[in-house]
């Protein structure tokens, strides 16, 4: 018999663990970026990686406090959003869109590379990044959540405590920003940038800001990625992140503070719940062996979950949370 | 209200604009005239109170010179049409005093500032305003976020500022109510809360000219204002231009390719042919102009069929 309880409790950790948390976060800051102001940005894991080993680089190889790793991960996003966004930002933005993809590869190859072994440990990451972070909690040691459906240890909780408190201070922020003139001017520049340039505003200052908040955004999800890890390795850091967020952002209905939220969590519950069931079909003998071999699940879920999502973009191409009148507006003349 | 020049078209562009009087709360403003009598009905002539001044405004792309305008000035307080046959180089132009576009040579004042060099977004802050040929309704914002976001000098706009809110909710319900008079002007107000994806084609040129006049800039320029608009709508938005000059002393720099448009409603008319001026002058030179009638129908033509149009 299949546990299909099981399935469930896997599909639930999924959508609401760390890794949604991570997910989340990089989201918002991509709706910013594509949601709102209209840029492509197809490199938001190279945001993610430099807060990430902005951490573990300060914390591990340097030996600083956590709280200047920090600073230096989202300082590193700042730096990677100019250097993206000085050349690109003026042009047309299939060249922002160019440009990520390829300075997230840089970036991976780069700092999973022997020369910077000493920095950044190579091929083997670093380790021991989160102690600091784990000493810090609060929480007793004992099990949070309903044993048998969702349950988690407290060093566990703490990071969900933390990251779901640091989501929800990222969708105030932009929900401030967006439901302001400056939110109106970046929606404009979304529309078209030359309108809004012939009104008076500086497009490119305006693009670049929000280059920078989206960036930001991105980087403090590999900061909360790595407190839960405690380690890191550039292969966690392979172009198909930037597309999950791209895929949970349009599912959730992209211009949309909670669009990413809702998209990113229900596509991380497909995902884990999809593989689980697969194994304990598999597992039971519902899905005979000889037809699908346990290895194969980590791919025939990702087709699966591709399946559900084309039926909604079929059913509901504006997103979950999308307006369809909004998306029936004739954007051409 | 003095009438400088006296053309019959003019006359009745007027009458038009007390039409649109019965909006309530406008006021009926004394229009601020400009008097071109004096002034010869020659390519480059100097005018009283020019607001806009080129000089040698070269733009090349590759062997073509696209325009080539030795000396231009645009008198203060009048309406000025930019015609010419296609390709002349008149958006082409437009693009180069309003900062989208690079000259090769050439400089331009404005109000007697240098206004060359300047990016885009700082000419139309300095009160230089456009509207384009392609009508740029910001779709998928609402007729009224359209407005409100041209509103000049926002301390909401900033990225620090939007965060403060007490800081410009004051200043947004100033701009709301502008926002909403001048919608109610252009028979707009309805449609406020509609996407501007949802208006029409006339209307859209109609929530053009009304976020540009949010800006308030000094000089309104509109490339191709009745490009694309029914018929019926062209007498309306030909009010709203008049009312430009007679109700806020406006200047008014706009490019037309319907001649019975430019002659009726233009106190001067600047004609470009292979990016040069050819003539400028009063409707009535430019109808006579041999040059002019030798750029839209060649050298060897029958009886001008402007004689016709330009009625």
């Amino acid at each position: 018999m299949m546990d299909f309880l099981t399935v469930l409790s896997d599909a639930l950790r999924g959508a609401v663990g760390v890794e949604a948390i991570v997910y989340v976060m990089a989201a918002i800051g991509l709706n910013l970026h594509f949601g709102y102001a209209g840029l492509l940005n197809f490199g938001q894991v190279g945001f993610m990686l430099v807060g990430m080993y902005g951490v573990a680089i300060s914390v591990g190889t340097f030996e600083l406090p956590l709280w200047v790793g920090l600073l230096v991960g989202i300082g590193l996003a700042v730096v990677l959003a100019l250097l993206l966004g000085i050349p690109t930002l003026r042009l047309r933005s299939d060249y922002l869109a160019i440009s990520t993809i390829a300075a997230g590869e840089i970036l991976r190859l780069t700092f999973g590379s022997r020369v910077f072994e000493d920095i950044t440990g190579g091929v083997y990451g670093l380790q021991g990044i989160a102690q600091e972070f784990r000493d810090a909690n609060p929480l007793p040691d004992m099990t949070y959540g309903v044993p048998g459906v969702l349950a988690f240890t407290h060093r566990d909780a703490w990071v969900l405590l933390v990251g779901w408190l640091v989501v929800a201070l990222l969708l105030v922020v932009s929900w401030l920003l967006i439901h302001s003139p400056w939110g109106r001017v970046v929606k404009g520049i979304r529309e078209d940038e030359d309108a809004v340039r012939s009104l008076g505003k500086n497009v490119y200052l305006y693009k670049m800001q929000v280059l920078v908040l989206g960036g930001v955004f991105g980087a403090l999800a590999g900061a909360v990625w790595i407190l839960h890890l405690g380690n890191v390795q550039h292969t966690y850091f392979m172009p198909i992140v930037t597309f999950m967020l791209w895929a949970g952002m349009i599912l959730g209905g992209p211009g949309r503070i909670l669009g990413p939220v809702l998209g990113m969590v229900i596509l991380q519950f497909f995902l884990t719940g999809m593989d689980s069931l697969l194994r304990e079909a598999i597992g039971s003998g519902v899905i005979p062996a000889d037809t699908l071999s346990s290895s194969a699940v980590g791919s025939i879920r990702f087709v699966l979950v591709g399946v559900v999502l084309m039926a909604l973009m079929v059913f509901r191409p504006q997103g979950i949370l999308g307006s369809r009148k909004e998306m029936l507006v004739n954007v051409q003349r | 209200m003095s009438n400088d020049d006296g053309t019959a078209g003019r006359g009745a562009a007027e009458g038009g604009a007390d039409e649109a009087v019965s909006a309530p709360e406008l006021p009926a403003e004394p229009r601020i005239s400009v008097d071109l009598t004096g002034v010869a009905a020659e390519p480059g002539v100097a005018k009283p109170d020019p607001i806009l001044v080129a000089d040698g405004v070269r733009r090349q792309f590759g062997g073509l010179t696209a325009v080539d305008v030795a000396h231009l000035e645009v008198p203060r307080g009048s309406i000025t049409a930019l015609i010419g046959p296609n390709g002349a180089g008149k958006s082409t132009f437009f693009n180069l005093l309003t900062g989208f576009d690079r000259p090769n040579a050439g400089s331009w004042t404005f109000q007697g500032e240098r206004a060359s060099g300047v990016p885009a977004y700082r000419v139309a802050r300095r009160g230089m305003v456009r509207t384009f040929q392609l009508t740029k309704a910001l779709t998928r914002l609402t007729v009224l976020d359209n407005m409100l976001l041209a509103a000049p000098k926002q301390s909401g706009e900033g990225m620090l500022g939007a965060f403060w809110r007490p800081g410009w909710r004051r200043q947004e319900r100033e701009n709301l109510e502008r926002a909403e008079s001048l919608l109610r002007r252009f028979k707009l107000y309805d449609k406020r809360a509609d996407f501007a994806g949802t208006l029409s084609g006339g209307q859209r040129k109609l929530l053009e000219m009304a976020r540009a006049l949010m800006v308030d800039p000094a000089l309104v320029m509109l490339d191709e204002p009745m490009a694309g608009v029914n018929p019926a709508l062209v007498q309306s938005l030909l009010e709203h231009v008049t009312a430009l000059r007679d109700r806020e002393g406006k200047t008014v720099l706009f490019v037309e390719h319907d001649m019975d448009v430019v002659m009726g409603i233009s106190d001067w008319v600047v004609v470009l042919a292979q990016g040069k001026v050819i003539a400028e002058g009063r409707p009535d030179d430019i109808r006579s102009d041999a040059a002019v009638i030798d750029a839209y129908l060649g050298t060897h033509h029958g009886a001008p069929a402007e004689e016709g149009s330009g009625g």
